[in-house]
């Protein structure tokens, strides 16, 4: 893309935000929509704000930082569980026919299964602490990243395994030169899916039961009316959320730098 | 001495290989002594390629024996290097880590197969593109790259799959004088796959000819006695060259024919 080009991407960017706000903005404040329920951009947008600049603001007797400590440890949680146990039962099971075979039709059930109705068993189970929110964010994580890892190493070319094995790699070595790096393509791209969904786990097990965390937050300014609350809520995940993005992409850079072919240069 | 040279390096015994029901080979039996240059050429799918793999150990015969070094092959032959027709090059590994794979995991510690792997780099002419990956080489540089990967074991048996068919003649005939000027270094017994008659002719010491599929046989068996050093792309100047070449083509020409049924 030409630079000229670029900026005018960033530029209607930029103006879709702008009118789409200011029309939100414009709306409530001419009766068109009703605040009650939609809360007004400028009235949200001070109050996250106002949570995030003045520390002194509690909210359950913790400021807004203790929250989304809490929220993003969940997710973490969640997620690395979600990858390490869903890449190595993926790598496993990508590995042995049989016993794929022999699980597959269990774990097409349990992927078919919505996974949010096991919020409810997590928190009897684990009680609402952070617990029963990881588990929850773990159900939903591991089976995206199962499934991309089971994919990857099925799917890996079947000439680089033979020349892997002519050159004189044994099984341990085919999983490690060929397999892994073959799957992770496929495990990467999983993971933006994934960071998502263990936030979903977060906020939704948060927000059935819980004492702390945004999705508390939002859950508490749902039963007061506040709907401002619940707008300055979504909000601040939503910059959460971008900034984790950030990260998964930078990760993903790194690990697979040999698909980035902008410096070719042929001699 | 006689009797040690007398002794076959690769030796197939009546032979045969099905595919589901389809029969690609039957009936095979030749032998190759060690050091020797031997090109495989025949019409398309009339199974050479699957005769590299029997040696290899990649496939395992339905009839008859392969042997090699006088020992039935079991399973991955692990004296032989194979050079694929298509590109085999890991993509996520750099030149230099694609040529040190080999020595890496035959046990040579790292510092010393990265050593020898840039010792290779530098004999095929890359030197300076250690750290491209293959996405960012030319399909001329990764051919290359793919030579001196399988290369690099001085194994006593190699296995080459059309593997310049895909290239420029330039590239190609370079490739091709660079081959044999390994070859004689190594002392390597090679099985060359090639659809190309004049390659095979020019560069081995033997051409055998297969028929048209299903149901490969062995068609003909032809020395090639031309001088070496040979430059491939003088070959054919060679006298004696037209001869050869017009014998195994009237020969060639008739499968060729019988496989389109035209």
């Amino acid at each position: 893309m030409t630079g000229s080009r670029r900026a005018l991407v960033v530029a209607l960017q930029a103006a879709l935000l702008v009118s789409v706000i200011g029309a939100w903005e414009l709306a409530v404040r001419f009766h068109r929509l009703d605040p009650f329920f939609f809360s007004q951009p400028s009235v949200f947008g001070a109050r996250a704000v106002q949570w995030l600049t003045k520390p002194g603001f509690l909210l359950g007797g913790h400021s807004i930082y203790h929250h989304l400590l809490v929220t993003m440890e969940e997710m973490a949680g969640g997620f690395f569980l979600g990858v390490t146990f869903g890449v190595a039962v993926g790598f496993l099971l990508g590995r042995s026919q049989f016993w794929s075979a022999v699980l597959n039709p269990y774990i097409q059930v349990f992927n078919a299964l919505p996974r949010l109705v096991l919020a409810p068993i997590f928190v009897l189970l684990l009680g609402i602490d952070e617990r029963s929110k990881i588990a929850l964010g773990f159900s939903l994580v591991f089976f995206i990243v199962f499934f991309n890892a089971y994919r990857g190493v099925r799917d890996v070319d079947r000439k680089l395994v033979n020349n892997a094995r002519m050159l004189g790699a044994s099984e341990n070595q085919l999983a490690w030169h060929v397999l892994l790096p073959s799957a992770m393509t496929w495990i990467l791209s999983s993971l933006h899916t994934s960071v998502g969904f263990a936030l979903v786990g977060a906020v939704v097990g948060e927000y059935l039961a819980a004492a702390q965390g945004i999705g508390w937050i939002i859950s508490q300014a749902q039963g007061n009316f506040d709907s401002a609350g619940v707008y300055a809520g979504m909000l601040i995940l939503c910059i959460v959320v971008v900034l984790v993005e950030f990260c998964v992409t930078w990760i993903e850079r790194r690990l697979i730098r040999w698909k980035d072919t902008d410096e070719t240069l042929f001699a | 001495m006689n009797n040690l040279r007398a002794v076959a390096h690769i030796s197939l015994e009546s032979v045969g290989v099905t595919f589901g029901r389809y029969p690609a080979l039957r009936d095979v039996s030749f032998d190759v002594p060690r050091g020797q240059f031997v090109a495989l050429v025949g019409p398309t799918g009339c199974g050479k390629s699957s005769v590299l793999n029997l040696v290899a150990g990649l496939l395992k015969p339905t009839a008859g024996i392969v042997r090699a070094g006088n020992l039935p092959i079991a399973s991955i032959n692990r004296d032989a290097a194979y050079m694929f027709q298509q590109d085999a090059l890991f993509p996520w590994k750099t030149a230099i880590e694609n040529i040190m794979l080999g020595p890496a995991v035959r046990g040579k510690p790292r510092p010393l197969a990265a050593k020898e792997a840039q010792g290779w780099l530098d004999r095929v002419g890359l030197r300076g593109l250690e750290s491209r990956y293959p996405s960012q080489l030319s399909g001329g540089q990764r051919k290359r790259v793919a030579m001196a990967q399988a290369l690099i074991n001085r194994l006593p048996i190699l296995l080459m799959d059309e593997s310049f068919s895909a290239l420029d003649v330039q590239t190609r005939t370079l490739m091709e004088n660079k081959l044999l000027e390994l070859w004689q270094e190594l002392k390597a017994t090679v099985l060359f796959v090639t659809h190309d008659l004049e390659e095979a002719i020019a560069m081995a010491d033997r051409v055998l000819l297969f028929t048209a599929g299903p149901e490969a046989r062995l068609r003909g068996d032809y020395p090639i006695s031309l001088p070496r050093p040979r430059n491939v792309s003088e070959a054919r100047f060679i006298p004696g060259f037209p001869e050869i070449y017009e014998t195994i083509w009237r020969n060639l020409k008739e499968e060729v024919m019988g496989t389109y049924d035209w």
